[in-house]
């Protein structure tokens, strides 16, 4: 299949990308806002720093706006997916300092100072998948492919954080992640078989 | 979600000052506490909390995450998570069931977010407070009524409950908490105090909308469990729909202090079943000084839950918790310790 930004004419995702770009230039606040420190101004506005994926990124954002939407509207980062908005899905799991959590239900704002890892974040500088990402596809671990983001970031998590040595300790640490389709088994062969390269490089 | 003020605060003396202006243990204070976050931003979704000010108190972990196991008992500083208590080897070894009630909780991410002085003071998951395009609910908008009442319940608590509001406290942890006789250490206005964890929650008293019993600015800093001769001979058993991912709809915390056969010390905590995190006293003086068999555990059970009161949906829950807390006490005398 081509990829999506090669097609010739206007994508979903190059005219996102193209509006979003120009809402978060338009305010002339921005370039002031840089040297300043983290603070809510007065209008619901806030400006700070969101590290993610190594990259430091000034923003200013209306103080609502939570982690998962400031990835995907103001970063660009669509990689991380919105299911439920509640915390019950699991789509929009990302790590914070090396743990996994709810994009969805954590603001942005309060993330200042922390390392933020997306699922673009996984891959190496060349693009050679994380090997928890290929084990997905040597294993079909998705059918839609919605949730396999939120899924590879636990998965990662489930190894890093110790809670992958049995198939009962995958199922009970994966719980949080919902597969509409149903790939539940091939997720856990799919962990499994990334469980000793992705201890090596976490 | 209504539009906020958010502060971020980095010593406990400005997380009380910011919040002192509040009223006492209300649901709905326009200042709200932002800890984990798992709780508040997904009720903030949904319109049902709506602060004018969002006060962040993730800074003050560096002060109040520690967890100090001693000859005393355990100490649990109240901005740990939940997965660092659930994963404590000390935890797990010598307070099984406080390890238990954290690991069968919520999910992974949920764990690495969610605090434990959040986990304690969780909102029910009644879903007529959750909706607030429901007008009744006694929670949410006082004297409003309780839509739960004649409507779906089968979620909802058979303990604890009168005509005003039969929300279920939805918390595994605090069930346990209560059982080993924890108590909150509390910073606030007027200084620190020492409460027991029973006392945070109120019961609804036809004023279900006052959720504990925190005065205005206070915040809960730490837990402490005593270390006594049942808290090894612990576990936490949670019975609920699905097996990972769901809160219980019957569980029990279970302590047991055994002399050879016989009981010497009981401690019994009942979850997915009360309006508030429900420690079955009486039950557990009737276990004290007698052999612990099958016949008397259904006997305590009975006990446990005479005062049940059901709704239509939930009739099922008093016969589902005295089972549940048949084989929660079986389980506990079989430990190996």
């Amino acid at each position: 299949m081509k990829d999506a930004s090669s097609r010739p004419g206007p994508s979903r995702r190059n005219f996102l990308g193209a509006a979003a770009a120009a809402g978060v230039a338009a305010p002339p606040a921005l370039s002031r806002a840089t040297a300043a420190p983290s603070k809510a101004a007065s209008n619901g506005r806030s400006s700070f720093t969101l590290n993610v994926n190594g990259r430091g990124h000034r923003l200013e954002l209306d103080t609502r706006t939570t982690l998962l939407d400031a990835l995907r509207e103001h970063l660009q980062l669509t990689g991380s997916k919105k299911g439920c908005d509640h915390g019950q899905c699991g789509a929009c799991t990302v790590h914070v300092n090396g743990k996994c959590v709810l994009s969805c239900l954590s603001l942005a704002v309060a993330h200042e100072g922390a390392a933020v890892r997306t699922i673009e974040g996984l891959a190496g500088p060349d693009g050679t998948l994380h090997p928890m990402q290929q084990a997905f596809i040597d294993h079909d671990g998705f059918q839609c492919g919605y949730c396999t983001p939120g899924q590879i970031m636990s998965a990662v998590a489930c190894v890093s954080e110790g809670h992958a040595e049995t198939d009962a300790d995958i199922r009970e640490y994966m719980s949080g992640n919902l597969c509409r389709c149903g790939a539940y088994p091939k997720i856990v062969l799919a962990i499994k078989q990334a469980r000793a390269q992705t201890r090596e490089r976490v | 979600m209504r539009p906020f003020g958010y502060e971020r605060v980095g010593d406990v003396a400005s997380a009380i000052r910011a919040g002192r202006d509040t009223r006492q243990g209300q649901g709905d204070a326009p200042v709200q506490y932002l800890a984990g976050g798992t709780t508040l931003i997904d009720l903030m979704k949904l319109n049902v909390l709506r602060p004018e000010r969002v006060v962040d108190i993730a800074p003050l972990r560096t002060r109040y995450a520690d967890i100090q196991v001693g000859p005393d008992g355990l100490r649990l500083g109240a901005l740990a998570t939940m997965a660092a208590a659930a994963d404590h080897p000390a935890v797990q070894r010598d307070y099984p069931v406080l390890a238990q009630s954290l690991q069968l909780a919520a999910s992974a991410q949920l764990r690495n977010m969610a605090t434990l002085g959040g986990n304690v003071l969780q909102r029910t998951r009644c879903s007529y407070y959750r909706d607030p395009s429901w007008s009744a609910c006694n929670k949410r908008a006082p004297g409003s009524g309780c839509a739960a009442i004649g409507g779906f319940n089968r979620n909802h608590a058979v303990l604890g409950v009168d005509e005003s509001c039969i929300a279920q406290y939805p918390g595994d942890f605090a069930v346990a908490l209560v059982a080993l006789d924890a108590q909150a250490e509390l910073s606030g206005p007027g200084g620190q105090r020492v409460v027991s964890v029973e006392s945070l929650h109120r019961p609804p008293d036809g004023q279900a909308h006052l959720e504990n019993t925190l005065l205005p600015g206070e915040l809960i800093t730490a837990y402490r469990v005593p270390a006594s001769g049942w808290t090894r001979r612990s576990l936490y058993l949670k019975i609920r729909d699905r097996e990972s991912y769901e809160f219980a709809i019957a569980s029990a915390a279970v302590a047991l202090h055994m002399d050879g056969q016989t009981v010497r010390d009981a401690r019994i905590g009942l979850g997915g079943l009360a309006y508030r995190p429900w420690r079955a006293r009486e039950a557990e003086t009737l276990l004290v000084g007698k052999p612990l068999t099958e016949t008397a555990a259904e006997q305590v059970a009975r006990v446990a839950l005479a005062g049940a009161v059901t709704h239509g949906d939930n009739d099922y829950k008093p016969e589902l918790g005295r089972r549940t807390l048949v084989r929660a006490l079986m389980q506990t005398r079989a430990m190996e310790i």
